[in-house]
């Protein structure tokens, strides 16, 4: 009973703060709009320029996916230089011989293989290739797309949960609603209830944006995905609702964005972590956007359900479990019954 | 009613309480006056279980504190207004009575709107509230569940003597009705209306008494002389 008097004051509270309403729902949609626009590119082409190669050679290379020009050895050089041009090829004693630019990594292979393509020394005619998972006009964004969901949505609920908390905190409603019969952990599931019916209209619309209007790649189950999002956004909360005790002021509160959040972007997913070293892995078993990351990718990327997930579920669940716990411990800070 | 037996505290190593015993009868609006950090704010929070002394203890009803059957037979108003500025009075006050009551909610509410004389006022969110009506509103929380003891720290400060005057009725009829009532003050015209005093300094009862025995005692004519004999170059 008393754990709904919170959840509806808090829903109340929330709904009249409009700025904090649209900083949830609107900034993780517009910053997933920016990166779709960023990264959803289909591959660029390459600008190669040719020197005295043979006719036939130039035209296999022009049919290729990039842009060609002939140029003479020296203004080749030239752009190559100031990074005009991507690659140089060129003859040398009779072979071909490809000179990148090179100063961006992420371009070297995709001009290898288009030049390699284009030359006809690819194995495409002799494998073919099917897409077990994914498709070809899967790319970067795709494959990102459900680690930024996860990750916005751990981070705002973080934030504005957090926030809330310390708020309550200073200006000592905390203590007020503690000097009532409340149970300190009706308070906190108060708060868990509240939080967790707005952050599931938040993920309800970031996850259907990403999907129907920035076309993310999507093969689950919608309500997985939410079930998931739900999760995290509640162990978000527990955990910033528990670093707000340690936090004098709103802005002691933001310098935990660097030290809790951002790493946790690093190592859940969003770079390939599997060829690091050991311990470099297990710093990202630590971490609830790890599994939170894990499970959408599993759901959007590859159709699996919650049984294929029950270690991330489990996880999940586990890390909301501890923290609550540490919550409910530390309100006896405020009042020991 | 309420019984404070050896209280002492600390903060750190600094000492804020030592040694206070005041025993309160039901029916007795009692005022716990004394020069700010003095400790009565702290005293304050002891009682209402929100704080746990160092030593000694706390009785409510003859119970012990903290012990959470107890914690709805006494309201309490903060020196700090805990509201939430974006809701309205009305929002703020059906918070924190839900936790109390319910089927007699909406009438209580009105009725201590009214004494507070903010029922006009109830659909305003606090944000817009003057200091004045904000204080009016933690009161008026804190007397919702018509509880047998009111604990208030400085409840009437920075009111305006209409307002002051409604209020002390109003705490009279409570009175009547066997309500208790501790309340801390600055205020030496306030301290004359209470049926009984204690003066806090430096963490220590000082002096107990009723109003006009300590004028008696003391030979003045007015509180503020017995205030500032004690108060010395603090008050």
């Amino acid at each position: 009973m008393n754990i709904l008097i919170v959840a509806k004051r808090i829903l109340r509270q929330f709904f009249r703060d409009k700025r904090s309403v649209a900083l949830m729902v609107v900034a993780p949609g517009l910053i997933l709009s920016l990166l779709w626009l960023v990264l959803d590119n289909d591959s660029r082409t390459a600008e190669v320029a040719v020197v005295e190669a043979p006719e036939q050679i130039y035209e296999q290379l022009a049919s290729g996916k990039m842009e060609v020009s002939i140029l003479d050895e020296k203004t080749a050089q030239k752009q190559l230089n100031d990074a005009d041009i991507d690659a140089l090829l060129k003859w040398d004693e009779n072979r071909p011989l490809l000179i990148l630019e090179g100063s961006d990594p992420t371009d070297h292979q995709m001009i290898r293989t288009s030049i390699q393509e284009a030359m006809g020394l690819d194995r495409k005619e002799a494998v073919s290739i099917q897409y077990w998972h994914g498709s070809e006009d899967m790319n970067f964004f795709d494959y990102t797309g459900p680690v930024l969901i996860g990750f916005f949505i751990f981070f705002f609920v973080f934030l504005v949960g957090g926030v809330s908390f310390l708020r309550e905190r200073t200006q000592g409603t905390l203590e007020r609603v503690l000097a009532t019969p409340i149970q300190r952990y009706e308070l906190v599931g108060g708060y868990l209830l509240g939080f967790g019916l707005f952050t599931l209209l938040q993920s309800v619309l970031i996850v259907l944006y990403s999907v129907y209007v920035l076309d993310m790649y999507m093969v689950g189950e919608m309500w997985r995905v939410l079930f998931i999002t739900m999760l995290l956004a509640l162990t978000a909360l527990s955990v910033g609702t528990l670093l707000s005790t340690y936090a004098k002021n709103e802005f002691q509160m933001i310098q935990f964005i660097p030290l809790v959040i951002v790493p946790q972007l690093f190592f859940s997913g969003l770079f390939p972590i599997e060829g690091l070293s050991s311990w470099v892995q297990v710093l990202g078993k630590l971490m609830p956007l790890t599994y939170g990351a894990e499970a959408l990718r599993g759901i959007m990327l590859r159709n699996e359900n919650l049984g294929d997930l029950q270690w991330q579920v489990f996880m999940l669940l586990m890390f909301f479990a501890i923290f609550t716990l540490l919550n409910v411990k530390a309100l006896r800070r405020h009042r020991n019954l | 009613m309420i019984e404070l037996n050896g209280i002492t505290h600390k903060f750190g190593k600094e000492k804020v309480l030592e040694g206070v015993d005041i025993f309160i009868d039901r029916g007795e609006i009692f005022g716990l006056l004394g020069p700010s950090g003095s400790g009565k704010t702290t005293l304050v929070r002891i009682m209402t279980g929100l704080l746990i002394p160092r030593e000694g203890e706390v009785k409510l009803r003859n119970q012990r504190m903290p012990k959470r059957s107890l914690m709805k037979r006494f309201g309490y108003m903060a020196q700090e207004n805990a509201l939430y500025y974006e809701l309205t009075a009305w929002e703020n006050l059906d918070f924190f009575s839900s936790f109390y009551l319910r089927k007699q909610k909406k009438e209580r509410m009105k009725y201590v709107l009214r004494i507070t004389g903010l029922l006009e006022y109830r659909n305003r969110s606090v944000g817009s509230f003057s200091g004045g009506m904000r204080r009016r509103l933690s009161l008026a929380i804190a007397m919702v569940h018509d509880p047998e003891i009111l604990i208030l720290d400085e409840p009437t400060t920075g009111l305006d003597p209409v307002v002051r005057r409604s209020i002390w009725k109003e705490f009279h009829r409570l009175k009547e009705q066997g309500t208790t009532i501790l309340i801390t003050t600055h205020s030496m015209e306030e301290a004359d209306k209470c049926d009984r005093l204690a003066m806090l300094r430096a963490g220590k009862v000082i002096a107990a008494g009723s109003p006009d025995a300590w004028k008696r005692e003391y030979h003045t004519q007015t509180l503020e002389d017995v205030f500032l004999h004690f108060g010395g170059e603090e008050a």
